[in-house]
């Protein structure tokens, strides 16, 4: 049997080590029927899976929607402008619809933080989280922690520095709940403003210089500056952030030599990072996308198995 | 798990290894083309013997069969009763043309090995497949026979059995029926 008794995948705050692992070995063993001559096994044949994305979202909702055709789950999408959410309906009632129709695990992303949650303790079907405002956006965190352990080998003891924008990001979270709970040491950099000391409580280290944690850091990953949840300017402007946190040509000469480079997507070139940085050989964001796919496959199947708890 | 005090001992370590060299005997006199020959082991127990097979054939047969894992768990079709570890498989690249045994420790319902033809299947397209168990304890619940049989034991539904192995387990080779 496995360690994995939920239904529902809904943060990494609430897992436990021996769960993130159990997800790690999972996805592990999915991502080598992306090699196989049929890439497809039958795992969930005849499930349900809706992937309801009521913020919009085209790279997760496909990673998603793929990883459960490869399970063999029946899918339908549902976004913002075929719902009737934008008739008044409220989340709770859309759920309970999609429950009478016998879906079995719901993909959710919502702007709400808690989104997720919500639904979990008043459905059946399995829910997923897919992204919960600022909150958590947990498979992200565990495609990354998967990339850091394929190539690294285990995570324990590596020094992983975050940059960019933390404070809007439920990217960083989810990393940073993965990253300590795996035994690493997390770093985190950025403008004051999108980087508050505040973080420190999570136990992770805080820097607004990054010229002098590069050279110590095993992996870096690199956020997406996201202007839409911006309503005011967190910085001057974007010449001075990539003079003081992109990841420049210049500046990628000061890290170790086999430190990893990391980006969730969709990259800005030439803000976060130089283009041919994240063209380099170091650079993991392509492998990111496809281990994404596996770790999906992995979550789907393993909720798929669980049963609600308490 | 540790088999219960009651159990009864079925194959002690000296009768796993007869049974085994008998099994090895045949798939050698089965299969002359002993380098087109895979054993793929069903985890975790099923591994282990096809390790200890491969040995034997080795030994008797002068060539050396192709070691191979195939995880079943994505291809059963009781998600919702057990949730079993997804392990990777290890298969070869290109199974056209090769013969693939696969390798059980305890065979039963019959439904394990259906998920593991179906495995097999989404590799490629193997000329022939068989089976080999170390125990065939009925109750088939699919048209399904092993080719090698290490010990017919009947048994009752209410009945357990249980395969300890050097290695997996820890502990000596051993096999047991607990009764209810």
């Amino acid at each position: 049997m496995t360690t994995w008794k939920r239904k529902d995948l809904l943060s990494m705050q609430e897992l436990s080590a021996d769960e993130i692992t159990a997800v790690l070995d999972t996805s592990a063993a999915f991502k080598q029927v992306g090699s196989r001559q049929i890439k497809k096994v039958p795992a969930l044949r005849g499930k349900t899976l809706v992937n309801f994305f009521v913020e919009p979202s085209t790279r997760t909702r496909i990673s998603f929607e793929l990883a459960a055709f490869r399970l063999s789950a029946d899918v339908v999408n549902i976004s913002p402008t075929t719902s009737s959410l934008t008739k008044g309906e409220t989340l709770k009632d859309t759920a309970r619809n999609l429950q009478a129709l016998h879906a079995d695990i719901i993909v959710l992303r919502h702007q709400s933080a808690g989104a997720a949650q919500f639904l979990a303790e008043r459905l059946q079907s399995s829910i997923v989280n897919a992204g919960d405002g600022a909150h958590e956006h947990p498979t992200q965190a565990l495609l990354d922690v998967f990339t850091i352990r394929e190539r690294k080998g285990r995570i324990a003891g590596l020094h992983i520095v975050i940059i960019g924008d933390i404070l809007f990001s439920r990217v960083a979270r989810s990393n940073i709940w993965a990253l300590l709970k795996l035994g690493a040491r997390v770093t985190l950099a950025g403008p004051s403003t999108l980087v508050p000391r505040a973080f420190a409580e999570m136990g992770v280290a805080v820097s607004h210089s990054i010229d002098d944690i590069l050279p110590a850091a095993d992996v870096v990953n690199l956020l997406r500056i996201q202007h839409e949840r911006q309503q005011k300017q967190f910085f001057p402007s974007l010449g001075e952030y990539v003079h003081l946190f992109g990841l420049t040509r210049k500046r990628a000469e000061i890290l170790k030599p086999d430190c990893l480079i990391m980006h969730p997507g969709p990259i800005n070139r030439g803000i976060e990072i130089d283009s041919e940085i994240a063209d380099s050989p170091r650079s993991v964001i392509l492998d990111q996308v496809t281990n994404g796919l596996a770790v999906r496959m992995a979550v789907l199947y393993l909720c798929a198995g669980g049963k609600k708890l308490g | 798990m540790l088999p219960p005090s009651s159990s009864v001992l079925i194959l002690d370590g000296p009768a796993i290894e007869r049974a085994l060299r008998r099994i090895a005997h045949e798939i050698v006199e089965r299969n002359p083309a002993l380098q087109d020959l895979v054993l793929a082991g069903i985890p975790s127990r099923g591994v282990e013997i096809a390790r200890r097979l491969i040995s034997i054939i080795e030994q008797i047969g002068h060539a050396r069969p192709e070691f191979g894992r195939i995880d079943v768990s994505m291809h059963r079709d009781d998600i919702r009763e057990r949730l079993s570890p997804v392990e990777v498989s290890q298969l070869p690249l290109d199974l056209e043309g090769r013969t693939i045994i696969l390798v059980d420790d305890v065979f039963f319902t019959g439904r394990t090995c259906r998920a593991a033809m179906d495995a097999l299947m989404s590799f490629g397209r193997p000329r022939c497949v068989q089976l080999a168990v170390l125990v065939d304890r009925g109750h088939r619940e699919l048209p399904i026979r092993p080719d090698y049989v290490g010990k017919n034991l009947p048994t009752s539904l209410k009945e357990r059995v249980y395969v300890r192995l050097r290695g997996p387990d820890e502990a000596d080779d051993s096999v047991w029926l607990s009764k209810p």
